[in-house]
């Protein structure tokens, strides 16, 4: 019984009309790392809110610590004095401050008046950094460090504050593949020390390899609790959305005429000779590590940097880009990495987002916007993509992360391209959701479009491609077929 | 960048000091005693103004309204001690000043706060409310018969010069005061420390339980209480209260105090900042004065300088070395 860390039985959650969490129990024991999956929308937040006392649960829920008594709720004063601590994806640090004030920045609202002394802070700052064993430097500000690095810098934070149970918010979403492997061992590390982690991910690969456990909720209901030996990400995906997802391998042979051809693309510090066709209808898959110059070479075709040498041609005549409405203007679209952030104006309308790219076009022919033709455009794309909209005025920010996805596509299909790229599409967005794209994809490309899919999922790219280029260090490394090939051995040769 | 940024004061204090040089050398008055003591004299009440703005702005607001609010303090403060307290004394002015001060400000916390409205509008508002109401009731008069503890001058250090003595006065001393006392509650004290985390990123602060109300309340009744003191020595230096003599000061404090490191997004700045920000412009000033320059070049050269000191400070977001670190930030 003592090795529970933290028991919760008979959680629900009314808000207002909707039951968001219905009798849910969860149970987490010392020093373990288990995994809290679930699509978007399926509760995982709130139980985890109302874990760390943020929200109140509905009456007849039990919480127990260890062997102390149940209780019927957990205060924010409760959460701080167990030691529960979320570390959310913003990771809510201060970017102008040093990192040793990152780390003590809890004890300024403890105790506000007493004076301080920066040596002292400094150096328990150093001795967390320590016990960590990470690299870290207290002096630096926390606005210059990676993401990777601003992470263990919140990792400290809650450590210092005497972390028993730490909830961390997808933790790796941002993360190149060698920031993830650092993390997770230090996750492995804290639970050695008898801290308990919950991992919230959409990476299921992360999630096997580091949990022991995984807790699935869905539709505010518990799923179960599955010892991850033995279970594998399909099964896996199955328990979240409760269905079969169509995910087969591609693999489509292709053999349309080539659309755009790269001859020794290079831009100095970025890429070098990079030579390849994009053919009619094809899905080209464009993989390798983060910073191997896949973004860069996405910016470059999109006209948003010119190339230091070599030669772009577009349907067998040659292109120059110098800005990316040239690109717009030639057919070539780019759905961003970021783009909840650069991709959408999120606080503006459905309609709207989905137009601001042909918005010249609507006001033709009389130099107006026609508001009829716009919402028309819109409810067609919303329709095609099978976009969940319930009214298209709307701010685009009340969308779900998959339906968001959409409407960037369908902002940036509206330009009516014959070259598609899109960066990490599915980033942040969850496993039913990643289905949906990826048939829109197909779909697209059966049209004949041409998609360029930049992604470092190695699954995903070996299921979606019909012909893979992996990019190392600014060079095209190798180029090869999924079918030749398996979804490990490529995931190996990304990073080789 | 960093290397930069974090020597803000200290490029700051080297142009000042090269300006200095430059004009001790082509101007025979500007490195004397006196000069340098006057510049100090007359600067003190900006400087006051602007240690208090600064807090503002690290906080991550803004405050237009300091100023007419100090020619508030200024009318209320004297009417009160003239026609209820028969005159008073520097200890009762410096107390009312800064309570009247400190109130206004909060009225700028509390609609800030309470309504959540962003700071430049509610101080714009509040700037004309303050000043509108100022000259209804003064009807634009002037108060010329000040108490004789005002009108008075407090010399401090006295030093023979060149032609008759150069002076440090009161205000100069009230200027330091108010600048440890801020200093001191910004970087030696966890509040401080948590006023820089909001105005850094207000969302985490509120995450970490520091109660925003109180950063609120602080920063803008600090700016408030600063601005009654810079009031009352203001009116000490030119022994009158003028209702229209401070307004049109906010801008220029403002842009001193940005010259000093701070930043509109709130999370920076610094006392030393700020003072060498209000110091170098004066010091520009000055020089263009004794060199003869109209002081009609005067703005343009601030307005010329600002730009110059905010785009080299952004120079390095330029460079496209970055793009790797913004791509692993993504």
């Amino acid at each position: 019984m003592d090795d529970i860390a933290l028991r919760a039985e008979h959680v629900s959650k009314i808000f207002g009309q909707s039951r968001v969490l219905d009798d849910v129990s969860f149970e987490l024991r010392r020093g373990e790392v288990l995994c809290l999956a679930g699509e978007n929308g399926c509760g995982k937040s709130t139980l985890i809110k109302i874990l760390n006392g943020v929200y109140t649960p509905e009456a007849g829920a039990a919480f127990s610590f260890g062997n102390a008594d149940a209780v019927s709720r957990i205060t924010p004063h409760d959460a701080r004095s167990l030691g529960i601590h979320v570390i959310w994806q913003d990771l809510a640090l201060f970017p102008h401050l040093s990192v040793a004030e990152n780390i003590v920045f809890d004890d300024y609202v403890a105790s506000p008046f007493r004076p301080l002394s920066r040596r002292a802070a400094r150096q328990e700052a150093l001795a967390v950094i320590e016990r960590l064993g990470v690299p870290l430097d207290p002096d630096s500000r926390v606005e210059d460090l990676s993401i990777a690095r601003r992470q263990l810098v919140a990792i400290c934070r809650v450590l210092r504050a005497g972390a028993r149970i730490v909830f961390m918010d997808e933790p790796t979403a941002s993360l190149t593949r060698n920031e993830v492997q650092t993390l997770l061992e230090i996750t492995r590390s804290l639970s050695a020390q008898g801290i308990s982690i919950v991992f919230v991910s959409h990476r299921l690969s992360e999630v096997l390899a580091v949990c022991q456990r995984v807790t699935v909720l869905r539709n505010g209901a518990l799923v179960g609790t599955y010892s991850t030996e033995g279970m594998t990400q399909t099964r896996l995906s199955q328990l979240m959305t409760g269905r079969e997802l169509m995910l087969t391998p591609r693999h489509a042979a292709c053999s349309g005429d080539p659309v755009l051809e790269l001859r020794d693309l290079s831009r100095t510090g970025e890429f070098e000779d990079v030579s390849l066709t994009l053919h009619r209808g094809e899905i080209l898959g464009l993989t390798g590590l983060l910073g191997a110059g896949r973004t860069e070479l996405a910016h470059v075709l999109f006209g948003m940097n010119r190339p230091t040498g070599g030669e772009l041609l577009k349907n067998g005549k040659p292109l120059t880009l110098r800005s990316n409405r040239d690109a717009i203007r030639n057919g070539i679209a780019y759905v961003s990495e970021d783009r909840l952030r650069l991709g959408l104006v999120q606080n503006q309308s459905i309609n709207m987002n989905t137009a601001v790219t042909v918005l010249d076009e609507l006001e033709k022919p009389r130099g107006f916007l026609s508001p009829q033709r716009l919402r028309g455009l819109t409810a067609d794309w919303i329709r095609r993509l099978g976009t969940k909209v319930s009214d298209a005025e709307l701010a685009v920010s009340s969308l779900s992360g998959g339906n968001q996805q959409r409407i960037v596509l369908a902002k940036w299909l509206a330009t009516k391209p014959d070259v598609l790229i899109l960066d990490c599409p599915t980033v942040g967005v969850d496993v039913g959701a990643k289905a949906g794209i990826f048939e829109i994809i197909r779909q697209l490309a059966d049209e004949g479009m041409s998609i360029i899919l930049i992604s470092d999922e190695a699954g995903e790219i070996w299921m979606n491609s019909d012909r893979v280029v992996v990019l190392k260090a600014g060079r095209i490394s190798r180029e090869l077929t999924p079918d030749a090939t398996t979804e490990a051995s490529l995931e190996e040769i990304i990073n080789a | 960048m960093r290397r930069l940024h974090l020597g803000t004061e200290g490029v700051l204090a080297a142009i000042i000091v090269a300006l200095c040089v430059l004009l001790g050398l082509t101007t025979d008055t500007f490195l004397t005693t006196q000069n340098l003591f006057d510049l100090l004299n007359n600067q003190s009440v900006n400087m006051i103004f602007a240690v208090g703005l600064v807090v503002v702005l690290i906080a991550g607001g803004i405050d237009i309204s300091f100023a007419v609010a100090a020619s508030v303090v200024q009318y209320v403060v004297m009417t009160l001690l003239i026609d209820h307290m028969g005159g008073g004394s520097w200890l009762l002015g410096i107390v009312l000043s800064m309570t009247v001060g400190s109130l206004l400000g909060l009225v700028n916390a509390f609609l800030i706060h309470r309504f959540r409205i962003v700071s430049i509008i509610v101080t714009i508002g509040t700037f004309n409310l303050y000043f509108g109401l100022l000259m209804v009731f003064t009807g634009g008069v002037s108060i010329y018969d000040v108490p004789d503890w005002l009108y008075y001058s407090v010399p401090l250090i006295d030093l023979p010069a060149s032609r008759g003595s150069a002076t440090l006065y009161l205000p100069v001393a009230v200027m330091v005061a108010m600048s440890l006392a801020t200093g001191f509650i910004l970087t030696r004290t966890g509040f401080g420390r948590a006023i820089y985390g909001f105005g850094s990123s207000p969302e985490a602060a509120r995450r970490s339980g520091v109660r925003v109300g109180m950063v609120h309340a602080f920063a803008y009744g600090w700016l408030g209480l600063c601005a009654g003191v810079a009031g009352l020595m203001q009116a000490h230096i030119v022994q009158e209260v003028v209702p229209n003599a401070l307004i049109g000061q906010e801008l220029p404090i403002l842009a001193a105090v940005v010259l000093g490191g701070a930043t509109l997004g709130g999370g920076r700045g610094s006392v030393t900042g700020a003072l060498l920000g209000v110091l170098l412009l004066a010091v520009v000033q000055n020089g263009l004065n004794l060199l003869g320059v109209t002081p009609y070049a005067f703005r343009m050269i601030v307005g010329f300088i600002i730009l110059v000191a905010i785009t080299c400070s952004n120079l390095d977001k330029l460079l496209p070395r970055r793009a790797v670190s913004q791509e692993a930030n993504s």
